[in-house]
């Protein structure tokens, strides 16, 4: 069993890597299933394993995209002055400038991610059910609109960051491997913390919040890392987005909640919700479903998008694992015991 | 021996209705204590005031000689006052293992420790109280799964993992089968000398408690009624009368 895994993970390891050289038309598009892994991933750590379903995940996708080119931009120039240009001004980046500040740029999006997660956790992790879902939303997307009224930032023209200083193809494998590092940082991280009992006092709080109280848990403390975690890649990721688009704005590429913001909540249910493989299963086929609809059935593409959504909220709620672990428990664990071991009472 | 849990002159109201008036009583530490009292009359009201689940209008709680009333329900839980509910509270998804061990207490816990991974000493303590309870076979079911009565016995054997010093119990014996209660009384006083946990138990089942407790309140109306070993309170006409509506 155990080797067995080891192959499935060497597998799927080696697939990761040679998958951009193998399929190089699709570079851009598996660039962006590892985004997908890495939202539903982390949303599946406040959402699946706590019980806090938030639909604001998608304001640290974008806060991390506009601090990672900030903080690229200001270390070189006035942010000011660069963005007021919109890319007119001649503003030259040494390849140093460029790596150095896009790994800062990144590095300093996750960090204030998570600040961000701990200060607005603490105004909304009172919340409960649909409201703490609601409440995430309207501060997603209330920081859009104010993003995109922030001259100083650029606008609502967004911000132009420099162009990747090799060639086109390596540029597009160089930004695969970003995404692809991050996201198999997330999962064996994630992975890890489940069995720990760090993990253990977060799915109490899923399956019960009054009775993890009334056992001496520290709740509130607990919410607010996990958000903080997850925070910390889902900003990383939006950082790599920035450099990786080159072009984004405020409101349809950095906070963009109807699309990227849904998405990862779509995904993880398709998958399996509080599961360790569901949120990476889900989207996986929510992806391939997407691009697909998007190439042969373009028109209907958001009709087909909606009745997926619609399918898998009313009929598939427990998505891909959970039909798994209903069919076949004995995968799961769930058993039970023939005997007694140790001593009898 | 000195009171584990001293209530003075506690009162709360909801609204207009008053659900403990002027209520005071001492749980003795290392013994068993019963509360008894007709429906309504203000035992469950009580239990949450002293675990800290509601503010109290009026009067002092003590626990181990502090002042807890003012305390959430998280920092009394941490200083070992624990309790079950009437309805049984378990993690539904998780199995009875995982139950046990995020019951683990969290007392002296630090931040680190969070991030640790449940030891082979966690397991053996799981697998041992789950025995004690008479749940080992099943400790890989989904605990949603059982039945109320095993649930509830699970519920007893995860705040015995907790380790606490004293444990506010809400009706244990509630939908629970007869020919089970018995063994269920044996693991309540066991724990109570074994362990050496105070226990402090809301009950309806008389023959339970009058076997169990050795010292028993009886609340009627909010108010405290009567105080005194079984025999007394078995003998008490106001109780009874309590107990018959004549009150």
């Amino acid at each position: 069993m155990a080797r067995n895994k080891t192959i499935l993970y060497s597998l799927i390891l080696a697939f990761s890597i040679v998958a951009p050289f193998v399929f190089p038309n699709f570079g851009t598009q598996l660039a962006t299933l590892w985004l997908m892994i890495i939202v539903a991933l982390t949303w599946d750590m406040t959402g699946g394993q706590m019980g806090y379903n938030s639909l604001g995940n998608i304001f640290f996708y974008g806060t991390g995209m506009y601090v990672a080119a900030v903080i690229a931009i200001g270390l070189v120039y006035d942010v000011g002055d660069y963005t007021n240009a919109a890319g007119g001004g001649i503003y030259k980046f040494t390849d140093l400038e460029y790596f150095g500040g896009m790994a800062l740029g990144i590095l300093g999006a996750g960090l204030f991610c998570s600040v961000c997660a701990i200060v607005i956790g603490s105004l909304t992790f009172g919340l409960r059910g649909p409201y703490f879902a609601i409440g995430t939303l309207g501060v997603a997307i209330a920081t859009g609109e104010l993003v995109s009224n922030w001259d100083w930032v650029g606008g609502g023209q967004g911000i132009a960051l420099p162009v990747y200083p090799g060639d086109l193809d390596t540029g597009k494998i160089y930004f695969y491997f970003l995404f692809a590092a991050i996201g198999i940082s997330v999962f064996i991280f994630v992975k890890w913390l489940y069995g720990t009992r760090f993990g253990a006092a977060i799915n109490a709080i899923r399956d019960d919040e009054e009775k993890a109280d009334a056992m001496g848990i520290h709740t509130l403390r607990y919410k607010l890392y996990t958000w903080a975690m997850a925070a910390f890649f889902v900003g990383m990721a939006g950082g790599v987005s920035a450099f990786q688009l080159i072009h984004f704005e405020p409101l349809e590429s950095a906070y963009q909640t109807i699309n990227l913001g849904i998405f990862m909540v779509v995904c993880v249910l398709l998958g399996g919700k509080g599961t360790l493989w569901g949120p990476v299963v889900g989207a996986i086929l929510f992806h391939l479903f997407k691009e697909v609809t998007w190439n042969y059935l373009l028109g209907w593409q958001w009709v087909a998008l909606g009745a997926l959504i619609v399918v898998t909220v009313v009929y598939f709620q427990d998505g891909v694992m959970g039909w798994l672990m209903h069919k076949r428990p004995q995968w799961f664990g769930i058993r039970i015991e023939e005997k007694i071991a140790g001593e009898a009472e | 021996m000195t009171a584990i849990i001293e209530v003075r002159r506690v009162s709360k109201s909801f609204g207009g209705v008053v659900a403990n008036k002027d209520v005071s009583l001492a749980v003795k530490s290392g013994t068993i204590t019963g509360l008894i009292g007709p429906n309504g009359s203000g035992k469950t009201t009580l239990f949450n005031s002293i675990v800290g689940y509601h503010p109290i209008d009026d009067g002092s709680i003590r626990f181990e000689g502090e002042e807890i009333s003012s305390f959430p329900v998280q920092q009394i839980a941490r200083r070992g006052l624990l309790r079950t509910f009437q309805q049984t509270r378990i993690y539904g998804a998780m199995n009875g293992v995982e139950n046990m061990l995020i019951s683990l207490p969290h007392r002296k816990m630090k931040i680190w420790d969070a991030l640790k991974t449940f030891t082979k000493e966690d397991y053996e303590r799981a697998d041992h109280l789950l025995e004690f309870v008479g749940l080992y076979e099943k400790r890989m079911l989904k605990s949603g799964d059982l039945s109320f009565g095993q649930q509830k016995l699970l519920e007893f054997a995860m705040a015995l993992m907790n380790e606490p010093t004293c444990l506010l119990l809400d009706e244990p014996t509630a939908g629970i089968n007869p020919t089970l209660i018995n063994g269920l009384i044996d693991r309540l006083k066991r724990a109570n000398s074994e362990f050496g946990i105070t226990l402090f138990v809301i009950e309806h089942n008389m023959r339970v408690i009058m076997n169990m407790a050795e010292s028993i309140y009886c609340l009627a109306h909010g108010q405290m009624l009567a105080h005194g070993t079984p025999d007394e309170i078995q003998n008490d006409q106001r109780v009874i009368d309590a107990y018959l509506g004549a009150h």
